[in-house]
């Protein structure tokens, strides 16, 4: 069964038109992350889902059933935000049950459910705090909490990470991801961070000014972008692109190379002078100027030796090579 | 306090000048307070010294309390002080929420309009009021004026609170939707305690005016029992005799009050900005 259907789903704020025909389909359990850059309109396009703002044409269609006209609370649904947005005056247990209070549930049900909410995010000895008193991660897993016990059949992420600092960024990914195959619910989830978009999602979805440049799991998108941008996007450091010319390839086309697919070699195609060098411990990252103001990255596996200055080349395995024309479409 | 700023020249500066305002700013109520409790000479011979044996009286508290219904005075201030605040603050905060959080045609206008009222002092219409009040029948009631203090208060109420309101996290107000919270319950159980700061501002600014009040309660509401405090008190200043121990006693009474609602507001000036709703 879908989980959730968009069709030509268009959203404009006055002149400004920020989701274009959108259409798209989600299986029932499946991860979906929306990634693109600031101002895509993925955040809009969740909001939309959600219902706390209205598609300006189109249809949203959640578990089967047509939901344009219902409220955000009747849709089956339930959100976690960037910033939280916990009830300061309520407890960690109240802010878990009181959507469940507002649904008029019975007691013993919100009991059980919150507790085994509260234990499968290990948030039992914090049930009587306010969110004051918690620290950052701590919020975010009440907020988790807050939206798995109201059991949806769709649960939605607002960026949830992005105000975490790194290692609790890496645990609460984790955690997200537990909790998906726990729960096997479908999840949509926004992000700007294409590490959580990898390693999340079963499905990408890459926008781009209100529109789906691609829709893909992971590792399709990776190996076989649909054009220029979502290739530059997937991926880091960002895909190399070289003039075809200087390949021997079609006029004004592009091949785009992946740093870890480029090798350093004695007599490549593709000569330049060193002039940057990140050494990162696992690998190497080294920038070549080709000249005419190009400059390529090469991701060398391990600790690299290489100095500014130093006269080098690039090959590369043909069949790695992508070549896209000069409109960034895929050739 | 950080080591950095420990300087105890500047503290003391601090302290020195903060100790001069507050000298400055109670100095007038002491001298009310003091004189209070002196004889009519006393007052007129020595204004600044302390009541002694020879001169401690309480004539003017008991000219204050056979001299008209003193308590009922009072009553009808706090009546009058507290309607207004409470339909100030809930209008205010009501109107200043909409204008914040929902878009429609002519929101901008419709801030600007509510907003105008700062500008105009609401004394020039007061013939038109009398007028309407009149017509109306409420002249010779405290509804004649709570109803003008809340047109009068509501401009900067809905001025202010709506700047607030505008800071308060749009997630909060969705996680409060999609959890199935009503508009109104958003709207006094999410908003309004994260914007109590701004709501006791709102209230101590009204709250005084009202309080001192003479010119509203002599044009639309001077009848015995409905007088307010500080109308009530002017009838101890006369054209050539003033009892001033009268008066003095009589002021020395209303300040109370409006000085404990005073505390009990500006106590939540401070208290409810750390919540921990976001971030």
């Amino acid at each position: 069964m879908t989980a959730l259907k968009l069709s030509n789903v268009c959203k404009s704020f006055g002149a400004v038109e920020v989701l274009k025909d959108i259409n798209l389909t989600v299986e029932e359990g499946e991860f979906v992350v929306f990634v693109g850059p600031s101002g895509c309109g993925k955040s809009t396009l969740l909001r939309v889902i959600s219902g706390l703002e209205e598609a300006s044409s189109g249809d949203v269609e959640i578990s089967g059933n047509l939901v344009n006209d219902v409220p955000p609370a009747k849709r089956g649904i339930a959100m976690v935000f960037q910033s939280y947005a916990l009830y300061p005056h309520l407890t960690v247990h109240d802010n878990m049950a009181l959507a469940l209070k507002q649904a008029r549930m019975p007691k013993d049900k919100i009991a059980t459910r919150v507790a085994e909410a509260s234990r499968m995010l290990s948030m039992n000895d914090y049930l009587d705090r306010r969110p004051s008193e918690l620290s950052g991660g701590q919020r975010q897993r009440v907020a988790i909490g807050r939206a798995v016990v109201r059991e949806p059949d769709l649960f939605l992420f607002d960026e949830p990470l992005s105000n975490l600092d790194a290692a609790l960024r890496m645990n609460t990914r984790l955690e997200i991801a537990r909790l998906h195959r726990q729960l096997g619910t479908c999840m949509i989830y926004v992000t700007h961070d294409q590490v959580e978009a990898m390693t999340l999602a079963d499905k990408i979805v890459v926008l781009r000014d209100g529109r789906v440049e691609q829709i893909g799991s992971p590792m399709e998108i990776y190996n076989n972008p649909a054009n220029r941008f979502v290739a530059e996007f997937i991926g880091s450091p960002s895909m190399n692109f070289v003039p075809a010319e200087l390949l021997d390839g079609a006029p004004g086309h592009y091949i785009g190379i992946r740093p870890e697919y480029a090798r350093i070699t004695k007599n490549g195609r593709l000569p330049g002078t060193v002039v940057h060098v990140e050494k990162l411990g696992g690998d190497t990252n080294i920038l070549i100027d080709l000249g005419g103001g190009l400059t390529f990255t090469s991701r060398e596996f391990g600790q690299y030796d290489s100095t500014i200055g130093d006269q080098i080349s690039i090959d590369f395995n043909d069949s790695k090579g992508l070549a896209f024309d000069s409109q960034g479409q895929r050739v | 306090m950080s080591k950095a700023r420990a300087n105890p020249f500047s503290s003391i500066a601090v302290h020195v000048a903060l100790l001069t305002y507050t000298l400055i700013a109670l100095f007038p109520v002491f001298v009310i307070l003091i004189n209070s409790f002196k004889t009519r000479k006393a007052i007129f011979r020595d204004p600044l010294a302390l009541p002694d044996a020879d001169t401690f009286t309480l004539i003017g508290y008991q000219t204050v309390m056979k001299q008209g219904d003193f308590f009922q005075y009072f009553q009808n201030s706090m009546i009058v002080t507290v309607a207004t605040l409470f339909f100030v603050l809930l209008f205010g905060a009501m109107a200043a929420f909409a204008l914040a959080e929902y878009r429609f045609k002519g929101n901008m206008i419709m801030g600007l309009y509510l907003a105008l009222g700062i500008m105009i002092p609401i004394r020039i219409g007061t013939v038109a009021i009398l007028e309407m009040m009149v017509s109306s029948g409420l002249v010779n009631t405290l509804w004649a004026l709570i109803l003008v203090y809340t047109a009068q208060g509501l401009p900067l109420a809905v001025f202010i609170l709506s700047e607030f309101m505008r800071q308060v996290s749009d997630d909060l107000k969705n996680a409060g939707r999609i959890d199935g919270l009503s508009e109104y319950t958003i709207f006094f159980r999410l908003v309004l305690p994260l914007v109590r700061p701004a709501m006791a501002t709102v209230a101590v600014f009204n709250m005084i005016p009202i309080w001192n009040d003479l010119w509203f309660p002599l044009i639309l509401a001077p009848a015995e029992e409905t007088k307010t405090l500080t109308l009530g008190s002017q009838v101890f200043i006369g054209q050539f005799v003033t009892d001033w121990n009268a008066v003095l006693s009589a002021l020395s009474m209303a300040i109370l009050p409006v000085m404990i609602l005073y505390v009990i507001f500006s106590r939540q000036l401070i208290r409810g900005i750390t919540s921990g709703a976001v971030k």
